[in-house]
């Protein structure tokens, strides 16, 4: 088996698994399979390249079965999902058929309890001679989940062959992200070639970056404004390069970085910041832009509304700093006069 | 009456020593808080600003009478300090810490349980009564008294609400942001059974982002018990799905979370949901029947 090994999921169907029945017919397929554009429905329309391949011995598959571990937000509690309906199609069992999926909930400071791994064992419909060996790969499973403070872990397809071994014939992983702090191990796993560059960037900074497919692009203080900020110009009739939270600390060396990654973006044409200061001074960003705009030389149209703490201070180091700033009093006017200079660029 | 907090509260300040504990102690004293002292292990028996520092929230308990508690503690160690203060029967915490680690939160719910305490957070900007008492980080002046009750997943876009409403003359009655992160003390059905028995309040507003569910059930809560308007707001139509935007709960996983569905879950329950964000003052107003001097 030739299997790419992309950050997102759908490779089969997309072209990115493939059996060889050679050494040689594995060389030509890796050949071709590395570097190649692999589109699938997680990756969105431009596809990911596939710089790393995994080749393993293909298994004399019996049936296809599905493992899940995830946080239940509405339970606030671990689920492990398991179906036996697994292979390539699982999103669609949950669409279609969900009662096909078994979900079991786990209790906090407990792992999963050996009678809980057998109650899925046998909803999968394993042989009886196979219950024992699931239950401690299940039970391991779990135990992976919690060690590892992953948000998902998927087994798709967890397998049984036809001589009755069990083996997990892919993994997925997510780890959470504020719990990277205390693994240091999985921190080095970190694979930025898997991610966008300007992301990866702004990830230095510890800016809260997203890049999208737009051409306004936004610096907001607070995840849910900017989320509003990228809806608002979109009603305006544009849209938006990215999600960019610059959070508290929208100090001049901060919004300096965020300027130059909205800036490697070719497609941005226009800049909207939007700023709601309350602990954070407006007339103390003010001047960070004018000093960010200064050092980066930006010729772009770039609107600016601010509100909040000090805010009268801060229009006015926007007025005397001899810099095309287009101020804007209100959300829904900023949106219209950023929109307005992104298609007049 | 406003919910929750108001002129007698006793805050005590996990993490008072810290430079985030002692610039927000400073400023809800400032607004009119009773902040009463601070925990701080292996400071015990020191002041702070003229605050007592105590080593457990027990300690501070037993010696101010504290009934509420925020906490200014980094992530690591932030899930203990809930727990700590769940069990030295606090009534109300106030987490402000981002970037707790989702399992340590998965435990620390459980803890909670059969607690009495009501948390409010974590990932959150905290909780404000107009004119009465401010736990958390959100700029006092902005706001005033009066008859909108809002509960907000965001903190500098319901600092943008406040602000509509403040400028036109309304004021809040209370306003909660319970946080942006999947597992919360907090959430909106509890806000709402709050908002709908308080006097006070005549209007709610609900500002909702992608990921989770619980607008939806809000919106079941609103259509089957809710005795006044509820208006909303949801932020991230325009987010791609499966990304984190910012906050630890905003992500739309699996096509679940959408702010369609939100939006359309809400307006089935006769929750006014405004178009954008700009709009959020003027619904509110409407929904209450004042017209909106601008």
């Amino acid at each position: 088996m030739v299997k790419a090994q992309i950050h997102a999921g759908g490779r089969g169907k997309g072209g990115g698994v493939k059996i060889a029945k050679s050494v040689a017919e594995a060389g030509d397929l890796a050949g071709k399979m590395l570097g190649m554009r692999l589109v699938t429905h997680q990756t969105g329309p431009e596809g990911k390249i596939v710089q790393r391949l995994l080749i393993e011995e293909t298994l004399p598959i019996e049936k296809e079965l599905y493992l899940g571990i995830l946080l239940d937000r509405a339970e606030a509690k671990p689920v492990f999902m398991a179906s036996a309906a697994g292979g390539m199609e699982i999103e669609q069992v949950a669409a279609e058929n969900p009662d096909a999926i078994l979900k079991q909930h786990t209790d906090p400071g407990m792992g999963l309890e050996p009678f809980q791994a057998r109650k899925i064992a046998f909803s999968l419909g394993l042989k009886p001679q196979q219950i024992n060996p699931a239950v401690q790969f299940l039970t391991g499973l779990y135990r992976a989940f919690l060690d590892t403070d992953a948000s998902l872990v998927e087994i798709n397809p967890f397998i049984t062959c036809t001589d009755g071994r069990l083996f997990a014939l892919d993994a997925k992983l997510n780890f959470d992200d504020n719990a990277l702090f205390r693994h240091p191990d999985i921190r080095e796993l970190r694979d930025i070639t898997e991610e966008d560059p300007l992301e990866v960037e702004a990830s230095k900074y510890s800016l809260n970056y997203i890049k999208l497919d737009g051409n306004v692009g936004c610096m907001v203080n607070g995840a849910g404004l900017a989320m509003a900020t990228m809806d608002i110009i979109k009603y305006a009739g544009g849209m938006p390069a990215n999600f960019l939270d610059v959070g508290g600390g929208a100090n001049a060396e901060q919004v300096t970085h965020a300027f130059e990654i909205l800036l490697s973006d070719k497609n941005v044409k226009a800049v909207l910041i939007n700023i709601f200061g309350g602990i954070l001074r407006v007339d103390t960003l003010a001047t960070g832009v004018v000093e960010a705009a200064t050092k980066t030389h930006i010729q772009l149209p770039i609107v600016l509304r601010l509100e909040g703490t000090n805010v009268e201070a801060g229009r006015e180091i926007l007025k005397q700093s001899g810099l095309n700033f287009i101020v804007a009093e209100t959300m829904k006017d900023a949106a219209e006069k950023v929109v307005a200079a992104a298609g007049a660029a | 009456m406003a919910i929750l907090v108001d002129k007698s509260t006793r805050v005590v300040v996990q993490g008072l020593t810290g430079r985030e504990g002692t610039f927000h102690a400073k400023a809800c004293a400032d607004y009119g808080t009773k902040i009463v002292g601070g925990v701080t292990p292996g400071k015990g028996g020191t002041t702070h600003e003229g605050w007592p520092i105590f080593n457990s929230v027990q300690e501070a308990v037993n010696k101010t009478g504290a009934d509420a508690s925020v906490i200014f503690v980094p992530p690591p160690y932030a899930a203990d300090a809930i727990m700590e203060a769940a069990d030295a029967e606090i009534e109300l915490i106030v987490c402000i810490t981002e970037g707790i680690p989702t399992l340590d939160m998965v435990r620390a719910w459980e803890f909670l349980q059969n607690r009495r305490a009501r948390l409010i957070g974590p990932n959150c900007p905290g909780i404000i009564s107009p004119g009465k008492c401010k736990i958390g980080i959100m700029p006092g002046h902005i706001h005033r008294e009066g008859p909108v009750g809002i509960v907000s997943r965001s903190g500098t876009l319901t600092y943008e609400a406040v602000y509509q409403l403040t400028t036109r003359g309304v004021g809040q009655s209370t306003a909660i942001g319970i946080g942006g992160d999947p597992i919360i003390g907090t959430n909106f059905v509890d806000a709402l059974e709050l908002f709908n028995r308080d006097p006070q309040t005549e209007v709610v507003v609900m500002i909702g982002e992608i990921g989770g569910n619980a607008e939806e059930t809000a919106a079941e809560y609103v259509k089957s018990h809710m005795r006044k308007p509820v208006v909303g707001f949801i932020a991230g139509q325009t987010a791609p799905p499966g990304r984190r935007m910012g906050h630890a709960g905003a992500i739309i996983s699996g096509g679940r979370g959408t702010a369609a569905e939100k939006i359309k879950a809400m307006e089935a329950a006769g929750i006014r949901v405004a178009k954008t964000p700009a709009l959020i003052g003027e619904t509110a107003m409407a929904a209450m029947g004042v017209a909106a001097r601008a």
